[in-house]
This record gives structure tokens, C-alpha cells and sequence, in this order.
């Protein structure tokens, strides 16, 4: 155990130049730069705004911020399946250098992880835009309260699984490459079962198992209590944090476990 | 006694060979259901057992398919063994093929750094050295243009320069001294031999006997993935020559 530690100690700098990298090509030869950050998530938010504003975003029974709720949800979700996509296929885009130097390969998962987390909490700020605006010039009010401060335990549960969900796809893209194509198709479904553009009651289901399978799915929670504390002021749920939270942790004790288990066959097949 | 550089212990190394490349779950599914799963074994290195003693220079000599990549990647940890273990004492330095580690879109200045920290070296580290690397592969001019647009001969000058500034305990040459022009092939060569002087331990693997002559003190010889002869340099290049040539006839 003390080895490994000593190891990730050693390498801890290839993980910080890994980051960087990521971020400085990202954006490299456009004009606009890290503007991008900004601007992409302002932008498409008011895509979606123009888009299912007028259809989802009616709300008969309490006055609803919906340009807010909806920057909450595609942010979170955004993180979710950027990092995860990266992750899955940092081993194979890594395979000069795995098969030259040897290099603790979790590394390039995690790295890729972190440089998207870097993206996403730079994004933050159009979400603080989007708060401090309506603060200012809307009667729709945001409910800020100090709860806001609690917003940090969604994004480090979201964090977790991200990287344990980013830890099992690298290793299965490295012996099928099938993955990269399904998980495209799942993630297209996991947009419209998280209720980012909709309030989970608009879609009045009332058949039970349908309901628990909207329940099951741990991003729900989680953008369920970021908005609580951002935009609606309350406590998170505990049931939502204790449910995401187990559901990250194990996600991330079995893309260790396999990821470890895996790692050494990974030079004969990428 | 100091303990020695590199122990090889029984190592051994298998390959499936797949008749097929089964990299979908469709296919890999039908075969695993219908037992079609078939693996072509094939060993690569076959119990090879040496040691390297500290700043001793070793030879890798042996035909094409001898296993002499695969013994490097063993050693230099990028493999690990089906059987036997592999010990290293000391900073160790992979040049298996130079440039590996660059990231094509990253500056030359840039990628220094990355390839440093690929190593496993810290930022500073590798800053205090960066005059020093820049100058050696000759690279003034070209230093802030991305490394695709870099010849050949370009990267594996910038990968050599980081490689051997990182002043290694244990030094891995894979042809390396087979690139770029005449003249780097000569200043590299000499900077290899003024490593010496400070006591680095060198696996080298060439196919030049005249250049393993020059650098090694010892050499062994692999043959199919086994170890057929082992001891000092001439002695064991004169053996390889006449195997080179009892092979021709």
C-alpha cells in the first residue's frame, strides 16, 4: 500500500502537466481561448431556454427561476459526461507512451477527470452571472441562503463517480472498443432521464416502478441537491446524499478493483 | 558488495497470439459461447536469468524476433513478466524509441516539460536543466513550433537531449544510436560515453556489433527467447558474428 502512495507521490507531476495540457490544447488556436468556458454553457443554456422555456418551464403553482434550474442540471450533467467520455478514452489516445515508459497508467483517467473538473468550476462563474443578474433584475428571484455554501458536497459526489465510472470505461474501451459508441447512445439517454430541462413532477408518472427507475439514477440526485442549495435555498435531502454518495463510492471501489486487475494486459491489446 | 543494477530472475514472457483480433463484444461474445476462444502461445523470452552490476554496460545482441524489445519493456517495467521477477536499483531511463512520450500538438518547449514529468521528474527539476537540453539537440530555432511539425530526426534529437539530462542511474538503449545524422549519431555517442565517467549502467541493443563493441564491456546474445551465451564483450560479438554468419549460408 505504502508503495503506491510512494508512486502516486513520484508522479504527481505528470498528473499536474497531464491537466494542463488537456486545458491548454483544448482551446488552443481559437480565438477566443478559455472565453470557450463561458461562453458555451451561456450559450446553449439559452438555446435550451429559447427551446423548452415556453413548454417545460411554465409553472402554475410556485414562481420558478427556469433559466437557473436549467444552468444547474447542464453543468453537472455537462461534467458528468465530458469527464466520463475523456476518461473512457485516455488509455487508447495514451498508448505511445504506455508502451514505452512505464508510467502508473491510472493516471491518465484521472488526469483527464481533473482537467474537465478544472473546465467545469471556471464554468461555475456563468452560473454566478446567472444568479447575480437575476438577483438584480428579475421579480423571479433565485432564493439564496447560506445553504449556498453547501454546494461543494454535490460536486464532490458527482466528482467520485465520475471518476470510478471513468475508471471502468477505460478499462473496457481498452478490450472493446464497441463502448464508445454504446456509451454515446447512453449518455443521449441519461440528458433526458435526469431532469435537467424538466421538473421530475411535470412528468406526472404515476405508475411506481417507472418512478423508481427516475429515482435510481444517482445524477438525479445529485442535480437534485445542488439546485436545493444554489437555487432554492434549502438543506439537501439526505436521502438524495446518502444514496448518490454509496452509489459513487461503490462505482469507484469497482473501477479500482477492475482497472487494477486489468492494467497489465492493457500493452497487449492498445 | 553493492547490490547490483538490474536482476533478470527466470523471466519469462507469453503472448496470445489470436488468430483473429476479437476487439468487439459481439465477436467476443459468439466465440466465448461457441468455444472458439483460441490462443496461439507464444513465448517471447523463455527464463532468462542475468545481472547487471553497477556501471556495467551490457549488450543486447540477437537476430530479429530474438525477444530483445520485449527483455527491454521487461526491465524498464512498461511489462510485466508471465513468470520470474525483474529488480531495478536506480533511477532508470527508457529509450526505447525516442519521442514516444511527446504530444504532437505541444510546443517543443512544452513538451519537455511533459516528457520530464513522463520520467517522472518535477517541473523545476527539469528547468534547471532546460538550457542545457535545448542546446544539445539543437533545437534553438524551433523550440516554440508544435512538435508535428518536427522531422524525424528533429524529435528523436529534442527526446535524447531530455533522456540523457536527467543524469540516469540505469540507461535503456533501444537502437536509439541508429537515428538522426552522422554528426548527432557521433555526439550522442559521446555523451553516452561521458555518462560513463559517472558510473551509469547501460542495457544497449544494436544490431552493431562495432557499436556494441565500443560501448559495452559485456554483452549477451538471445536467441528465440532464450539466453544462449552471456560474458565479456568481444568474446561474445565474435560468437554472434559467426551465428550471424552460419545463419547466411
Amino acid at each position: 500500500m505504502k508503495k503506491y502512495f510512494r508512486n502516486f507521490y513520484k508522479y504527481r507531476y505528470l498528473l499536474y502537466e497531464i491537466v494542463r495540457k488537456n486545458i491548454k490544447l483544448q482551446y488552443r488556436d481559437s480565438f477566443l481561448g478559455i472565453l470557450w468556458t463561458f461562453l458555451q454553457p451561456l450559450l446553449t443554456t439559452i438555446v435550451l431556454v429559447i427551446v423548452f422555456g415556453n413548454l417545460l418551464g411554465k409553472d402554475s403553482s410556485k414562481v420558478l427561476n427556469y433559466p437557473i434550474y436549467l444552468l444547474c442540471g447542464r453543468l453537472l450533467y455537462d461534467f458528468y459526461s465530458q469527464s466520463t467520455k475523456r476518461a473512457m478514452r485516455s488509455i487508447k489516445n495514451s498508448a505511445s507512451v504506455i508502451k514505452k515508459v512505464y508510467v502508473p497508467k491510472y493516471m491518465y483517467p484521472l488526469a483527464n477527470v481533473l482537467s474537465v473538473f478544472v473546465t467545469f468550476i471556471i464554468s461555475l462563474f456563468v452560473l454566478v452571472l446567472f444568479i447575480a443578474y437575476f438577483l438584480l433584475f428579475s421579480p423571479n428571484k433565485p432564493n439564496i441562503t447560506p445553504y449556498i455554501f453547501l454546494s461543494f458536497i454535490p460536486i464532490i459526489i458527482l466528482f467520485i463517480l465520475c471518476l470510478g465510472v471513468g475508471l471502468i470505461l477505460a478499462t473496457l474501451e481498452v478490450f472493446f472498443k464497441d463502448i464508445e459508441y454504446l456509451y454515446d447512445v447512453f449518455c443521449m439517454l441519461l440528458f433526458y432521464m435526469t431532469p435537467i430541462v424538466y421538473r421530475i413532477d411535470q412528468l406526472k408518472i404515476e405508475n411506481e416502478w417507472i418512478m423508481r427507475i427516475f429515482m435510481a439514477n444517482p445524477l438525479y440526485s445529485i442535480v437534485n441537491m445542488f439546485r436545493d442549495c444554489v437555487l432554492f435555498g434549502q438543506m439537501i435531502n439526505i436521502n438524495h446524499l446518502l444514496y448518490s454518495l454509496a452509489f459513487s463510492v461503490t462505482m469507484l471501489v469497482i473501477g479500482v478493483v477492475v482497472f487494477a486487475k486489468k492494467q497489465d494486459k492493457f500493452i497487449l491489446h492498445i | 558488495m553493492a547490490q547490483p543494477a538490474v536482476k533478470v530472475e527466470n523471466v519469462s514472457v507469453l503472448f496470445n497470439l489470436n488468430n483473429e483480433k476479437i476487439d468487439n463484444l459481439k465477436e467476443y461474445f459468439i466465440k466465448f459461447v461457441t468455444r472458439k476462444l483460441h490462443y496461439n502461445e507464444f513465448w517471447a523470452l523463455q527464463d532468462i536469468s542475468f545481472t547487471v552490476e553497477k556501471s556495467d554496460r551490457i549488450g543486447i545482441l540477437g537476430f530479429n524476433g530474438a525477444g530483445k524489445s520485449t527483455l527491454l519493456k521487461v526491465v524498464s517495467g512498461v511489462l510485466k513478466p508471465t513468470k520470474g521477477n525483474v529488480e531495478v536499483h536506480g533511477v532508470i531511463a527508457p529509450m526505447l524509441e525516442l519521442g514516444a512520450g511527446f504530444d504532437m500538438n505541444y510546443s517543443g518547449h512544452e513538451n519537455i516539460y511533459l516528457y520530464g514529468a513522463t520520467m517522472g521528474y518535477p517541473r523545476k527539476f527539469i528547468q534547471e536543466r532546460y538550457d542545457e537540453i535545448v542546446k544539445f539537440s539543437e533545437l534553438e530555432k524551433f523550440i516554440d513550433v508544435p512538435v508535428k511539425n518536427y522531422s524525424s530526426g528533429m524529435k528523436a534529437r529534442l527526446g535524447f537531449a531530455i533522456a540523457s539530462a536527467v543524469d540516469p542511474e540505469v540507461l535503456i538503449l533501444d537502437e536509439v544510436l541508429s537515428v538522426g545524422d552522422a554528426k548527432f549519431r557521433a555526439k550522442s555517442e559521446q555523451k553516452i560515453v561521458s555518462m560513463f565517467d559517472k558510473g551509469v549502467t547501460v542495457l544497449f541493443v544494436s544490431h552493431n556489433t562495432d557499436q556494441v563493441r565500443r560501448i559495452c564491456n559485456k554483452a549477451i546474445i538471445l536467441d528465440k527467447g532464450r539466453l544462449i551465451a552471456q560474458g565479456e564483450v568481444n568474446e561474445i560479438c565474435d560468437k554472434y558474428a559467426e551465428l550471424a554468419a552460419e545463419k547466411k549460408k
